[in-house]
């Protein structure tokens, strides 16, 4: 369960075992949000809420795969129109 | 950073200039040791970062080596200003004939060193400058130029000083401007700077201090000075409370979130951006307030140091809300100062809008802060607001304070 109080990050089943994607998002996020596990792509929760909203992750990921969720402005979703 | 004396002596007399044999010592043995060395009359200095020593007993005379042992073995155990001694200086007595003053310290209005020089050595210069002023001369000089002995030459010879005197004067104080240069230093004193029945001349004491900033590009010099990477050299030892702030800056290299003074008010502080920080710390306390603490935050730290930090100042004993404060920031994001304040209130079990008096820090990402600081109910104040009105509505927020709390006592300039 994450601690995050600010931002939540959704990642799509499609890229969720996808070790190569996994690597590339570790390497540019500047927060360490993504970790490549042995499995694939894993999420840090402890650094959720260090997320700068850079969008390095979504311009590194396929459309639509990696949602970065506001919590504390009703759920908005980074980039989505409102 | 403040150096001891014998420090001073060492840098001075690395850079050429002349001192009397002397020798440093921890035990009244190697003070002894020294004294016979020297073979002549010696003082006994006591080696502490405070002042007053003569008239603490500090400072001691010693005819013989066994009477320097045990002047030494007295003075080590001498508490001064709150001190207890690193050593004491085993100094040779010199004939002296005439005492003069040699200075440089950092003008901060002009942003220039000023070289200072005075036929009236021996006494405190701000005295001989207020009494004698005729007797105190100053230039400021160059930080990008190299320093030339005629500048020197033509101050000096400003006080009516000529001849053999002059001519031996001059590179002394020029090696005295350079290497405050080399060295970053923000004060390089020679006082006295004594002329000898010979006509020759010795730097009898010497105060250095050299930028705090600037550490790290003198890491030779502490190092040749044994002079370790922890050791603060403040007017006082840090509390466990700055202690802990230190902590809390270093868990991460992203930005500032410390420099923690601990005062004993009930009003914590969370404040920064390019000297914000001693303008909100004094905006509080005119507006009435009791600051719990100083502190400095900028440079964007992350949300955990932010949030670190909020949680150290909002544990202190006695406080009762805390005040985020900054002037308009542009390198740190609003954002992730709110997220970092809030997480630390909730964090602890307290509501955020109850704890934060006041979060008045407008700038860059200011959107999204106030989204997220509306959110928790927090208030806060975009820029229209001035640094003294929150101060004024944080101070209003929390009330007065019911009882002191034990603590420290002091200014906040002390430290920072």
């Amino acid at each position: 369960m994450s601690a995050a109080l600010f931002i939540d990050v959704e990642v799509d089943d499609s890229i969720a075992g996808d070790r190569e994607l996994a690597a590339k998002l570790e390497e540019v996020c500047p927060v360490d949000i993504f970790r490549a596990g042995a499995h694939g792509l894993e999420i840090v929760s402890e650094n959720l809420d260090e997320c700068v909203l850079c969008r390095l992750c979504l311009d590194a990921s396929p459309p639509g795969t990696i949602r970065i969720v506001k919590l504390y402005d009703d759920g908005a979703v980074l980039g989505a129109p409102r | 950073m403040r150096f001891f004396e014998y420090e001073s002596r060492a840098i001075v007399a690395k850079a050429g200039i002349p001192v009397g044999k002397h020798g440093f010592a921890r035990t009244p043995a190697r003070a002894r040791e020294i004294a016979a060395e020297i073979a002549a009359p010696v003082v006994i200095k006591s080696q502490v970062l405070s002042g007053g020593r003569m008239k603490a007993g500090g400072v001691q005379f010693a005819d013989t080596p066994d009477e320097a042992a045990t002047h030494a073995e007295r003075v080590l155990a001498l508490e001064i200003g709150g001190h207890m001694p690193r050593g004491v200086l085993v100094d040779s007595r010199a004939a002296v004939q005439h005492e003069y003053y040699a200075g440089v310290v950092w003008d901060g209005i002009r942003k220039l060193p000023v070289l200072l020089f005075s036929d009236m050595g021996g006494i405190d210069i701000e005295e001989v400058a207020e009494r004698h002023p005729e007797h105190v001369v100053s230039a400021h000089f160059s930080t990008l130029r190299p320093f030339a002995d005629w500048q020197a030459k033509q101050l000096i010879s400003s006080l009516g000083i000529t001849g053999q005197a002059l001519t031996r004067l001059t590179p002394i104080v020029a090696r005295l401007a350079r290497l405050f240069l080399q060295y970053d230093m923000t004060l390089a004193e020679i006082n006295p700077l004594g002329e000898l029945a010979d006509g020759s001349f010795l730097a009898l004491d010497a105060h250095m201090d050299v930028e705090n900033e600037a550490r790290p590009r003198q890491r030779a010099l502490l190092a040749e000075l044994g002079v370790g990477e922890q050791e603060t050299r403040q007017a006082r030892e840090p509390t466990a409370f700055e202690l802990a702030g230190e902590e809390v800056d270093a868990q991460d290299h992203r930005g500032v979130a410390g420099n923690v003074t601990e005062f004993d008010g009930n009003l914590g502080l969370v404040i920064g951006a390019g000297g914000g920080s001693l303008t909100l710390f004094d905006a509080v306390r005119s507006c009435g307030g009791q600051p719990a603490n100083y502190c400095e935050i900028g440079g964007n730290p992350s949300v955990a140091k932010a949030c670190g930090l909020a949680k150290l100042v909002l544990t202190k004993p006695g406080v009762d809300k805390i005040a985020v404060m900054m002037s308009i920031v542009s390198n740190t994001r609003v954002d992730i100062v709110a997220r970092g304040v809030i997480k630390a209130c909730v964090e602890l079990g307290y509501d955020p809008a109850e704890k934060i008096a006041i979060f008045r820090i407008p700038g860059a990402w200011e959107e999204e802060g106030f989204k997220i600081l509306a959110r928790y109910g927090v208030d806060y104040a975009d820029r229209s607001v001035s640094l003294h009105e929150a101060a004024r509505r944080a101070v209003e927020r929390i009330g007065p304070q019911s009882a002191p709390v034990d603590g420290p006592q002091h200014d906040a300039r002390e430290r920072v």
